[in-house]
């Protein structure tokens, strides 16, 4: 079987990451430390948050973390409903998104991490630490409740059991879970490293491919060096290694601007009704909200006249703000675009009126 | 203080009655939040009027029910401790209830807590022989996450059990807790520490655990925390634990375990904001800072900074302005909204700075009047 280049030639211990190696250096010191923190992961998506967690692992507890077992667990809530999640476990770790239970989030985090802290060491190894560690994924997605009740387990549990928190944004998380952790900033790598980082894979694929292109793909993934590896093999797959070839768009991010060409083009009931079918496909194929409502407005804000710019992200604003109050992302969104619509629709009438 | 310093490391009894009856084993992995807690109130910098208050109460060997409130990291919790360490000695871990108001579900369970413990005897002689007051402490922490109904609950608790408990109610925010309550305990407010306190309080620590730090740099420190002595020793573990022994912690971990956006970014946000500049601009410095990962709050904190000090700026636009600072940095703790919230008032300041208050005052009048009607074509 061949792995793709991402997962082949990802870094697996802190001294062989390519970039933030002195951050590297000090999370073994850390470690070595003994008296390990709960921390707090942050950074855009892309970037190497995921590998440097399980960089730490792995500095933690030694290659036994590498043997992952994906598992469903099975949480009751009070209320007698059953919901399963899934989790990736090692015998020293478990990780789990818990947003995948949505407004259940915070009995899985309650019950999972009561659990593992109650649940002794099995293998006792020498050098064996006293805690396991809880990955919790996309805790900016934890609903507030959530958060309070993550608060207090991590203080009752904390003789053996820590928490690596990973997000995408700190904003949403509360002051005292940032206070209870050490925040651990992974920004994006900057061109010059991910141009670095693919040409090193290159070589040892012996793929010859100029430096033109390496510079071009870097450029062109907004920081998201994971997207650079996977533009980087696709090339590599179509044998198309030409300095001034096209480099391919995420599907969704053209799809994205399909749909905004759509909205300023016509406001009408039918095209709302085509917008929906397309806000719809985006949400099945996993994209986030956030970057639904983010490409959607960066998208119709670069269409619309200057002087319309501020009400219409007023309103973008107010809708993404209700749809995380909401769970029915879809609704706000068709609310926004309707209102866009509208507000588009007046100052094309205001303009013609003037003639 | 330099005594409780020594004791604290040291972990030894010493003659005074503060005897730590903490265990010894662990005193090496204790954060030192814990182990630099002040063992007397008088380690307690700064709080003065609580702490002369409780040194008579010491003396007299009686409490009144007490209200702290205040920033976190400012003594609260450690002024009481230390006060219960010194009227009951040894003692008093048994005499002492700590419960987070918030972290039980409902008052019913609080309740049942504090009964059953003000059931029990307390003695008025400790074990070595000595007098102690008969008495005992319920501490409440965060008593302002309480909802109105458990605290008037709480009340008539406390009346019922004034023989034998007083009680010591522990918040951020005063205005929280009903009158009825506030009214029957002395009250007291912490203030932020100035920083030549903590600072000093820091430098002492360095010392004793070998914290290599340049003084500017253990200044930025100090300043970044905001005078919350808790976030300042947290701080500096984390950066000696970074470091490892023998190395000079450096400014970049100071900003990063505090968080800090360095100003050079909000500076150039600020600039943006100010200038009519284009939206793509815009687009492309809000990208960029996300790539960054700095968090967006603090942004929002150092900009409410500039807008206080800009003197260039009208006092009514300073206000509208303020408002949607406060509206974007609110919206961006519900979600996931960093982005479109940010964006929203780099474009809003910008009107206000750039458009006459009058056509401003037009165009809102135009939009109140308009209806969400699609004229369907
Ligand atoms: N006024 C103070 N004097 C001395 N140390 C303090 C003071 N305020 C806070 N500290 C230190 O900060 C830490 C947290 O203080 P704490 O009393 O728990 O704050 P809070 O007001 O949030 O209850 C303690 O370890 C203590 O060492
Ligand atoms: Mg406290």
């Amino acid at each position: 079987m061949s792995l793709l280049w991402v997962d082949k030639y990802r870094p697996k211990d802190l001294s062989t990451l390519d970039y933030h190696t002195q951050q590297a250096q000090e999370l073994k010191n850390l470690v070595e430390h003994g008296d390990f923190p709960h921390l707090l992961v942050y950074g855009p998506s892309g970037a190497g948050k995921k590998t440097r967690i399980m960089c730490i692992l792995k500095e933690l507890f030694g290659t036994g973390v590498e043997r992952l077992k994906s598992e469903n667990i099975t949480v009751t809530t009070p209320s007698n409903k059953k919901v399963e999640i899934m989790t990736i476990n090692s015998n020293y770790h478990i990780e789990i998104n818990p947003s995948d239970a949505g407004i259940y989030d915070r009995v899985v985090v309650m019950d999972l991490i009561k659990k593992i802290a109650q649940s002794q060491q099995i293998a006792i190894t020498n050098n064996q630490r006293e805690f396991k560690v809880v990955v919790l994924t996309e805790v900016d997605n934890l609903t507030k409740d959530a958060q309070h009740a993550l608060r207090r387990t991590m203080e009752k549990y904390s003789r053996n059991c820590r928490l690596i928190l990973c997000a995408t944004s700190l904003s949403p998380i509360i002051p005292a879970i940032q206070s209870r952790c050490l925040p651990i900033r992974v920004p994006a790598p900057t061109i010059e490293e991910i141009s670095t980082i693919i040409s090193k894979i290159c070589k040892k694929e012996d793929t010859a491919i100029p430096a033109t292109l390496i510079e071009k793909i870097s450029k062109s993934v907004n920081g998201n060096l994971r997207r650079a590896i996977l533009i980087c093999e696709a090339c590599k797959v179509e044998n198309n290694l030409q300095p001034n070839r096209e480099l391919p768009e995420p599907d969704w991010k053209v799809f994205i601007k399909q749909t905004a060409t759509i909205i300023t083009h016509r406001q009408s009931i039918e095209n709302i009704m085509v917008v929906r079918e397309h806000l719809y496909e985006l949400l099945a194929s996993g994209i986030p909200p956030e970057i639904i409502f983010k490409e959607l407005i960066t998208a119709l804000v670069l269409k619309c006249d200057k002087q319309i710019i501020p009400q219409v992200l007023q309103e973008a604003s107010t809708y993404e703000y209700r749809m995380w109050q909401g769970n029915k992302h879809i609704v706000h969104m068709e609310a926004f675009v309707v209102k866009f619509m509208c507000l588009y629709q007046r100052h094309l009438k205001d303009l013609l009126k003037d003639f | 203080m330099q005594a409780f310093l020594k004791m604290g490391k040291l972990g030894e009894p010493s003659a005074s009655p503060s005897t730590s009856g903490a265990p010894k084993k662990k005193t090496k992995n204790l954060p030192w939040v814990e182990k630099y807690r002040p063992k007397t109130v008088e380690d307690v910098v700064e709080q003065r009027e609580a702490v002369s208050v409780l040194q008579q109460c010491i003396l007299g060997a009686d409490l009144p029910n007490l209200l702290f409130y205040g920033p976190p990291g400012t003594g609260k919790t450690s002024t009481i401790l230390a006060a219960a360490r010194q009227l009951f000695g040894d003692l008093y871990k048994e005499r002492i209830l700590e419960l987070n108001a918030s972290d039980e579900r409902g008052i019913q369970v609080i309740r049942e807590k504090i009964k059953t413990f003000s059931q029990l005897t307390a003695n008025s002689s400790r074990a070595d022989g000595k007098l102690c007051p008969a008495l005992k402490i319920v501490i409440l922490d965060e008593a302002d996450a309480m909802t109105h109904a458990a605290q008037a609950a709480l009340r008539r608790t406390m009346e019922k059990e004034t023989k034998t408990t007083r009680f010591c109610l522990l918040c951020n925010y005063v205005s929280r807790i009903i009158e009825p309550l506030t009214s029957r305990c002395t009250k007291f407010r912490f203030k932020p520490l100035n920083q030549s306190f903590v600072l000093e309080r820091l430098q002492e620590i360095c010392q004793v655990e070998d914290v290599l730090i340049n003084d500017d740099i253990l200044n930025v420190l100090v300043k970044e925390s905001g005078g919350d002595m808790r976030r300042a020793i947290t701080a500096l573990q984390s950066c000696a634990n970074l470091k490892g022994k023998g190395s000079h912690i450096t400014l970049e971990n100071v900003y990063e375990v505090l968080t800090v956006v360095p100003s050079k970014w909000v500076n150039s946000f600020w600039d943006l904001c100010k200038k009519p500049s284009d939206i793509k601009e815009i687009i492309q410095f809000i990208d960029d800072l996300e790539q960054q990962a700095y968090p967006i709050q603090k942004v929002y904190e150092h900009l409410n900074d500039f807008l206080m000090d800009s003197e260039n700026i009208d006092d009514r636009l300073k206000s509208e302005i303020g408002e949607k600072l406060a509206e974007s940095s609110f919206r961006s703790s519900c979600g996931r909204g960093d982005f479109t919230n940010l964006l929203d008032f780099a474009v809003h300041t910008q009107e206000i700075l750039t458009e006459p208050l009058e056509r401003r005052r037009m165009q809102a009048l135009e939009n109140a009047k308009f209806t969400t009607i699609l004229g369907l074509s």
